[in-house]
């Protein structure tokens, strides 16, 4: 007879890995990579192949060399975080940059913490975040969708080519200038005129003073375009319906459940909502914050990364309502127009506090209290 | 929507493959060996020696104190030792050990079949019946039955729940119980509910037995007080505190009994042992037992006598299959992997299980990465991996304030965790560390 | 530009300056007298900080044994006898010498000898499987083999021999801490007297059971069959439970028990191979398997007083 196999309870096991959520993740980021593919060409394939590989080939360096671990790139965490680092920088970025950026976001965000599970910051994010900092300028060019689907991506992307072929993103166009004050000196009068840059304004696509143009703007792109992607911005983050498609495949897989992304959606457009009802000239529509930027990739693919978000639901309330808040404040307050990668990274470093503060219900908990 | 409790559980696949066998009577073995510690709370006291002759149903061994049970011999013949014998535990523990002489039933039983409604006995009556007959829950926990129906003074209890949910994959005893001895079970609900005296019980059972729903159903009718309730099928719904909070949604205070909350939960097979013992003065000495498993030529429900090996059961089974892994005595969620086929069948059986390799072998363990399912699983809103981390360390002082002894290990989290981590194996070491702290501290 | 310098280093310095005061004074206010010959102990210690001793670390053995009157109840293992003679020098107090201990493995249970009869699937921690089976072998009580002894080592002493699957005590880095003492579930390790050359015998087994019953699952078991104490001239060996005990402090190493011994679960470890008599019959050497075995000659057993009287003065 055989022997026998022993063990303690439970003795069946549900058939999900580590391997297969984390593969999941990566046909749902799938859709947002076609659309990519259709509107920003082969810069998109380019940036996120770079991205993938090195990010795969720094993990296993480190791995093999420096910690003396096995190696265990296979189980698709480091793919993901590939995709996700090139999904949240433009199509036209230098190969040289996103190699640096893979490094610091395997490097300094994954591996230095002790690898898959242990890092308290998004590696993606941190990987985003230094090459927005250190690199401003090709990390703010975004590519016309459309244009430059075919250019000659190996040809070093000089500073001419970068304004004939790069724009604003729509919160860009907003961020950077309502508010701002215009002046004007009348040759009649010898008064200054001044005018402050109102929502109204960037959509007239100027700001006429006593008859004379003094500034145009880009043409905010309609809601449709947000929707399909036919807008300025990094890889991954246009489409909105290929981010809530993958959204729908997470959930029907059950890899993530909808608490942090809707936790999130539901603040920033409260948020928003507020401010746009308090003063419309100057704080845009909340439909406009949800469409645009990287809030639907964060809050989807983002937030949701399972080591840096909290563990209870109670928790993940707190979080996500933080990201929101956090991410409108920025957008309407501060110097960035964009604050998704920033918000999420601050209330990164509070996850260890909710988890340590904010506890499931147990159960029996609360009659044990009442008594 | 039908109705379930509200946090946490998992839907493992049911494989009820012995869902349609009728219950057998399974032939008599040679020798039977008889634990005399079959249940929770202090070991019995062998009252048999050597050479003693002994007749089906003859008591054997005495409970030794309030929380514990009477053993009674399951077969008739002569004792050949008490001696420890390997059980279902994987130790060797005290075992009454008798040869089999044919079948001589103790006269005082009623051997009839026909079905006996009227309760002669007064409540006292009743519970020491129960207590005398050695009933313990069937379900699994084996906690004397008597204990759980003497209501302590100053509690009220207003509403009987029989647990006919049978949440354990592959299992299916109760469920062939439920339509096979409805009636019988009914009248010992009926008694149960006497003895308590209250006036309304309620019977839980999974949606996934729709033919012992409406069967009961239909009979309940012409028994006041009894009603029927489906329930989505989630595991772990047949844990006492789950049920309750899904059929009644009173929550049992952590650390307290369901008592506490005005109700006892009684099994379908302890209702139908009930009647037995009541109507018919048949101590507890044979029980329904599932022998299933993927790879098993005839999934079978057996009625067993207690006492009888487990290879018995295989061989009437059709053997044990060439890719057999683990034998689990219960379910696959909190059941016991067997680590010898010579372990005989005691009260708290439900069922042998057998497990081919593919479906028995643990999944390979890798590092957790806070994916957090163990914590939405988790029935008792406990964090499992924060428990299992504390174990490791030994941080018992921590464990303790994250409520590790509200565990019910119920292994949801285990066998949710993506990572492979043997969640409840270091859960249940420091659940039993905290409890010894407890202990000691008390005195 | 030479203004800014200039403010910012006067601010600075003032800042600088009033923090130092400050915190001067704090330190006077909050000052703890502690006595220095506590540090002077700790001095000495190993620094291991192990806990071998029973206190938590070596600065709590410290301050304890500064605090005590009477230092016998103490003893560092891991600094031994000269660290404890340092101790009292400091302490001016007395302390007797103590017995080095060692720790050794009370089961014999390889693969060979006890059979496997289940394959464990679980958490990988011997103390896991010793809450619920009796592991993966008919044998409750002996060695699982999952090496937790092994984690808990501070030392290096302890390794597992993948042959035998048991933990193997490295008697030159062993303290006699105590750490795998307590983490072993099944209490198969034991801490005994390094005698002479780190001469051992000790019964290498744990087994209660009924001789029948140890015997079938693991053919080195203890049978309780007192062979041996009827051999043992100096009344050491003592049989409770069917289970024989060598009580370290009367054995005198004259391995005449280990000759008798049925399962060859007694062992005797570091000592010189017996000069086999010509008439030595085979069944006694096919017995051991560690060690050339043969009946005590003469000159051995002279050899063996020896020791002990040297051991003794």
């Amino acid at each position: 007879m055989n022997k026998l196999f022993i063990s303690p309870s439970p003795h069946v096991y549900e058939d999900t890995t580590v391997k297969r959520l984390m593969f999941d993740v990566v046909i749902a980021l799938l859709p947002a990579l076609v659309f990519s593919i259709y509107f920003f060409g082969m810069g998109a394939i380019i940036v996120t192949l770079t991205a993938v590989v090195s990010c795969i080939a720094f993990e296993w360096l480190i791995q093999k060399f420096i910690l003396k671990q096995e190696p265990s790139i296979t189980d698709g965490s480091a793919l993901v975080t590939g995709i996700l680092l090139a999904f949240n920088v433009p199509s036209n970025l230098p190969i040289w940059i996103i190699i640096i950026g893979s490094l610091v976001a395997i490097g300094v965000g994954k591996m230095s913490f002790g690898g898959l599970g242990n890092n308290p910051f998004n590696p993606a994010l941190v990987g985003r975040v230094f090459m927005l900092i250190s690199f401003p300028v090709q990390m703010t060019s975004w590519p016309i969708p459309g244009v430059t689907r075919f250019t000659n991506w190996l040809k070093p992307i000089s500073a001419a080519d970068l304004d004939a072929v790069t724009g604003a993103t729509p919160l860009g166009i907003i961020g950077n200038n309502v508010g701002k004050v215009l002046e004007k000196i009348d040759v009649a009068t010898g008064d200054t005129l001044r005018h402050t840059v109102t929502i109204q304004d960037i959509y007239n696509g100027q700001v006429v003073i006593n008859e004379e143009v003094v500034k145009t703007f880009d043409q905010v792109p309609e809601y449709a375009s947000q929707l399909l992607g036919n807008i300025g911005g990094s890889i991954g983050e246009i489409s909105a319906i290929a981010l809530l498609i993958g959204f729908a495949y997470l959930l029907i897989r059950k890899v993530i459940t909808w608490h942090i992304p809707v936790s999130i959606i539901g603040s920033v457009f409260l948020f928003a909502g507020v401010l746009h009802l308090i003063n419309p000239e100057y704080y845009i529509a909340p439909e406009f914050h949800l469409l645009t930027g990287g809030l639907l990739l964060g809050a989807i693919f983002m937030a949701t990364d399972y080591v840096t978000s909290p563990m209870s639901v109670k928790g993940i309330w707190v979080y996500g309502i933080g990201i929101g808040l956090i991410t409108v404040s920025i957008r309407v307050f501060g110097v960035y127009p964009e604050g998704v990668s920033f918000a999420i990274l601050i209330m990164n470093a509070f996850v260890p506090l909710i988890n340590m503060y904010i506890k499931p219900k147990r159960f029996g908990e609360e009659v044990k209290n009442g008594q | 929507m039908l109705k379930t409790f509200p946090k946490g559980g998992v839907h493992p696949a049911e494989g009820k493959y012995s869902a349609n066998s009728v219950i057998e009577k399974l032939s008599l073995p040679k020798t039977v060996s008889i634990p005399i510690a079959q249940h929770i709370g202090a070991p019995s006291k062998a009252i048999v020696a050597k050479g003693d002759k002994v007749k089906v149903g003859d008591k054997i061994a005495e409970s030794t104190g309030f929380v514990s049970a009477n053993i009674h011999s399951s077969v008739s013949g002569t004792v050949v030792k008490v001696d420890k014998v390997l059980d279902s535990t994987g130790y060797k523990r005290p075992c009454v050990i008798i040869d089999v002489e044919g079948d001589e039933w103790n006269e005082s039983i009623d051997r009839s079949i026909e079905l006996k409604k009227e309760i002669s006995l007064t409540d006292k009556e009743i519970i020491q019946r129960i207590n005398e007959s050695g009933i313990v829950g069937l379900g699994g926990a084996t906690f004397p039955s008597h204990v759980k129906l003497s209501v302590p003074d100053g509690k009220k209890i207003d509403v009987l729940i029989i647990n006919g949910v049978e949440c354990e994959p592959y299992l299916t005893s109760d469920h062939r119980l439920m339509l096979e001895k409805a009636k019988e079970m009914l009248v010992g609900i009926q008694i149960i509910m006497k003895a308590l005296s209250v006036n309304l019980a309620l019977i839980g059972i999974e949606n996934n037995k729709p033919d012992a729903i409406s069967h009961l159903q239909n009979l309940v009718k012409d028994y006041p007080g009894v009603e029927v309730h489906a329930l989505k099928v989630q595991y772990p719904q047949g844990g006492e505190k789950q049920l309750i909070k899904a059929l009644i949604n009173r929550e049992v205070p952590s650390g307290a009994l369901p008592l506490n909350v005005g109700a006892v939960v009684h099994n379908v097979g302890t209702a139908f042992a009930v009647y037995e013992a009541v109507q018919k003065n048949k101590p507890l000495f044979e029980r329904i037992v599932t022998l299933t498993g993927k790879s098993v030529k005839k999934p079978s429900n057996f009625m067993v006598r207690i006492g009888t090996p487990v290879t018995e059961l295989i061989e009437a089974a059709g053997g044990l299959p060439e890719d057999t892994g683990k034998v689990i005595n219960g379910g696959p969620m909190m059941g016991k992997a067997l680590n010898s086929l010579e372990v005989p069948v005691v009260k708290g059986t439900s069922g042998i299980l057998i497990m081919p390799v593919v479906l028995s072998a643990r999944k390979k363990e890798s590092d957790c990465i806070r994916c957090a399912k163990c914590v939405s699983v988790c029935p008792q809103g406990l964090e499992p991996f924060l428990l299992n981390k504390l174990a490791q360390l030994g941080k018992n002082d921590k464990l303790e304030t994250n409520a590790v002894m509200d565990c019910i290990e119920c292994g949801s989290c285990s066998y949710t965790c993506p990572a492979g981590l043997p969640l409840l194996d270091y859960i249940r070491l420091g659940k039993s560390k905290v409890s010894q702290i407890i202990r000691s501290r008390k005195q | 530009m030479s203004t800014t310098i200039l403010f910012t280093v006067i601010s600075l310095s003032a800042i600088g300056s009033i923090a130092a005061i400050i915190l001067y004074f704090v330190a006077q206010k909050f000052k703890v007298y502690e006595d220095p010959r506590i540090d002077q102990v700790e001095e000495i210690l190993p620094a291991a900080n192990c806990g071998g001793c029973g206190y938590p670390g070596c600065r709590g053995f410290a301050e304890a044994m500064v605090k005590a009157d009477d230092l016998s109840p103490f003893y560092c293992p891991v600094g031994g006898n000269e660290t404890m003679t340092q101790a009292a020098e400091i302490l001016g107090k007395a302390v007797e010498a103590k017995d080095p201990l060692v720790a050794v493995i009370r089961c014999s249970g390889s693969p060979e000898h006890r059979k496997r009869v289940n394959t464990y699937d679980g958490a990988s921690t011997c103390v896991i499987v010793s809450g619920l089976y009796s592991g993966e072998t008919g044998c409750q009580y002996g060695c699982h083999g999952l090496g937790d002894c092994v984690d808990v080592c501070d030392f290096e002493a302890i390794y597992m021999d993948e042959e035998t699957g048991l933990p193997v005590v490295i008697d030159d880095n062993c303290t006699a801490c105590g750490a795998c003492v307590k983490e072993c579930p099944n209490d198969i390790i034991e801490l005994r007297k390094k005698n002479k050359k780190d001469r051992k015998i000790f019964v290498s087994c744990v087994n209660i059971d009924k001789g029948g019953i140890a015997k079938k699952a693991c053919e080195v078991a203890c049978i309780g069959c007192k062979a041996c104490v009827k051999v043992c001239a100096y009344d050491a060996i003592t049989v409770e439970n069917f289970l024989a005990y060598i009580d370290p402090n009367l054995c005198k190493l004259c391995r005449k028990c280990v000759d008798v011994c049925p399962t060859n679960s007694i062992l005797e470890i570091n000592f010189p191979p017996r000069k086999v008599k010509v008439e030595a019959t085979e069944t006694v050497e096919t017995k051991k398997v560690e060690t050339p075995v043969g009946p005590t000659g003469e000159n051995e057993k002279k050899e063996n007083d020896n020791n002990i009287i040297n051991q003794e003065g």
